[in-house]
């Protein structure tokens, strides 16, 4: 059963990749780019839901984690020139300014530097509960975009970052995404994340179950960070512009309504939400341009996040497990499927 | 003696809530602490796993002041805590739950056989391994919770009323399981307000009133004790 699961999951990341072979050279340039984000925001939402939905901890700081992986793998990119025409205002410290680092280790670097950052956060914030953690993240979070705009000799300030190496293609971005849900999954599957689980369900139990709470949380906080930064770096690669203004609130909200939708502790949930609504938010987008209804031209800016704003209400009131709940995806479940079928329609003949 | 509590003081503002409590546990026997609501019975217990910071008294287990010792650590050291109102963990599997009862340990093959000793214990348990703790009913989220305590191998096991909004039937259950767990060398602490229950099947008893220990003896004597009769069995009470 086990060997045979396996077989399949390879043949399915075999499939994958010829998918991602064809279409690397034959989707034009637009679909490129939103398969792409549609990569990065699945990171991205595997990432927070293993803080949010795994272990339970409201954060709302991520768009922080992402602004620090984004700047480093930016800042480690960046050929020399580059540099040298963006930081026009004051230049850049040493030794950033002489060094130049192929992308994966710059990744890392970033995916690195955000979990460090997040430790410091942690140290504090991780001792607060429910809301007051949301709210004191949400506020690191925003600190951290302030800091990024008023360090000017190194982050370039409010004028960002222009002309970082595109190496973001599909074969990075879903690379990295698989490595992403495959390490989650085991870590979701392990002790710890038993332990991340059992502290989302009930702290005092769970350290009565000699669960060591702080560090715990530590450990899931750092590894979401990691995984944020990562994405980070990917989107200003892939983007090749970054400014402290894109890491605003409004990101976080977006990573949320991936994972509130998908199933606040479904890795398959996050996952089918990510892309759904990356792509929704591409074909939606006439909402927000002029729209002929025969009698009048009207346009209302905005109009597209108003409709998952309501569509997040909706899920809230309504379907507060979201798509998946805490359900995923199963070979085994998927082949009983495929099995009874044949068999109800024997039945009725 | 495994657990030694001495003069403990403890009180929540002004007020003590504890004034001067000396309980013993002897090794392999059950002891119990019966008392009325506000005796002092929850905030013993409190003490013993660092809950509270007592205002003054040693809470000694063997050798071992328990004084400076966290909650989470408290496991490694052969004591395990059945909390008041059971707290199973809810979204998470009946084996989920048991497994988690022995996240301190390392021995694998122990586990192992210790997850069929719990499942003989509770058949229930086993026939509901793959359902989510949270959607068991009462009784059986009290066998989870006795059950996963047990998976930490404790020595000694402490349990804040266990009977707490149970039907008598599953009480009796419930009790009945917590002299086989004895008899298989797992000393017991029983915090219980229905004292009749309680005094049935411990070696020892001690009677809590407003703070202080007002009566001590074996199960028997506390049962027979016309105070004790009075104050908390009411007149005609059989089990």
């Amino acid at each position: 059963m086990k060997k045979r699961n396996l077989i399949l999951t390879i043949i399915s990341i075999i499939v994958l990749a010829i998918f991602i072979f064809y279409a690397d050279s034959n989707f034009d340039a637009y679909q490129v780019r939103i398969l792409n984000l549609c990569a990065i925001y699945t990171i991205l939402g595997l990432s927070m839901n293993l803080i949010n939905g795994f272990t339970g901890l409201f954060s709302l700081g991520h768009a922080g984690f992402m602004a620090v992986g984004a700047y480093t793998t930016a800042l480690l990119t960046m050929s020399l020139a580059a540099k040298e025409q963006n930081f026009f205002m004051q230049p850049l410290v040493a030794p950033l300014n002489s060094i130049v680092w192929p992308f994966l280790p710059s990744l890392l670097a970033g995916g690195l530097m955000a979990a460090f950052v997040a430790y410091l956060i942690g140290a504090p914030a991780l001792r607060l509960k429910g809301d007051y953690l949301a709210i004191a993240t949400l506020g690191f979070g925003e600190i951290i975009r302030v800091i990024f705009t008023n360090t000017q000799n190194i982050t370039n300030g409010a004028l960002g970052l222009k002309g970082i190496p595109s190496s973001t293609n599909l074969w990075w971005s879903f690379g990295i995404a698989i490595v992403t849900i495959i390490v989650l999954l085991s870590l979701i599957n392990s002790s710890y994340g038993r332990a991340f689980k059992a502290i989302r369900e009930d702290e005092i139990a769970a350290e009565s179950m000699g669960i060591n709470l702080f560090k715990h949380k530590s450990i899931s906080f750092m590894i979401g960070a990691f995984f944020a930064g990562v994405g980070g770096g990917l989107l200003g690669s892939l983007l090749g512009t970054i400014d402290p203004l894109m890491f605003r609130f409004l990101l976080t909200f977006n990573i949320l309504l991936i994972i509130v939708l998908g199933g606040m502790s479904s890795v398959t949930g996050t996952i089918i939400s990510a892309f759904v609504i990356t792509i929704a938010q591409e074909v939606l987008r006439f909402l927000d341009e002029p729209m002929n209804f025969g009698f009048a031209v009207v346009q209302i800016t905005g109009l597209r996040m108003v409709i998952f704003s309501a569509l997040l209400m909706v899920v809230v009131l309504f379907y507060r497990n979201g798509l998946m709940g805490s359900r995923e995806f199963s070979w085994d479940k998927l082949i009983k499927l495929f099995k009874r079928n044949p068999l109800v329609k024997g039945g009725t003949k | 003696m495994m657990l030694k509590i001495e003069d403990l003081i403890v009180s929540y503002g002004g007020i003590e809530a504890l004034k001067g409590v000396s309980i013993e546990v002897e090794e392999g026997k059950i002891i119990t602490l019966v008392g009325a609501n506000g005796a002092g019975k929850s905030t013993t217990l409190r003490s013993i796993v660092g809950l509270v910071k007592p205002k003054s008294g040693k809470i000694i287990f063997e050798d071992k002041n328990l004084q400076n010792v966290k909650t989470q650590d408290l496991i490694k050291m052969g004591i395990t805590l059945v909390p008041e109102g059971r707290r199973v963990f809810p979204n998470l599997s009946v084996l989920e739950n048991l497994k988690l009862g022995a996240f301190v340990r390392k021995d694998e093959a122990n586990i192992k056989s210790d997850l069929e000793w719990v499942y003989s214990l509770f058949p229930r348990l086993k026939e509901r391994t793959w359902q989510l703790a949270g959607t068991l009913s009462g009784g059986e989220q009290q066998m989870l919770a006795v059950g996963r305590a047990l998976m930490s191998r404790p020595r000694l096991m402490m349990m804040d009323e266990p009977s707490l909004g149970l039907a008598p039937l599953i009480v009796k259950e419930i009790f009945r399981i917590i002299k086989e767990v004895n008899k298989k060398g797992v000393t017991i602490l029983l915090i219980e307000q229905n004292a009749n229950a309680a005094l049935h099947i411990a070696d020892t008893g001690y009677v809590l009133e407003t703070g202080n220990i007002a009566l001590k003896g074996t199960g028997k004597e506390l049962l027979s004790n016309d105070d004790v009769k009075k104050a908390y069995l009411g007149d005609s009470v059989h089990l």
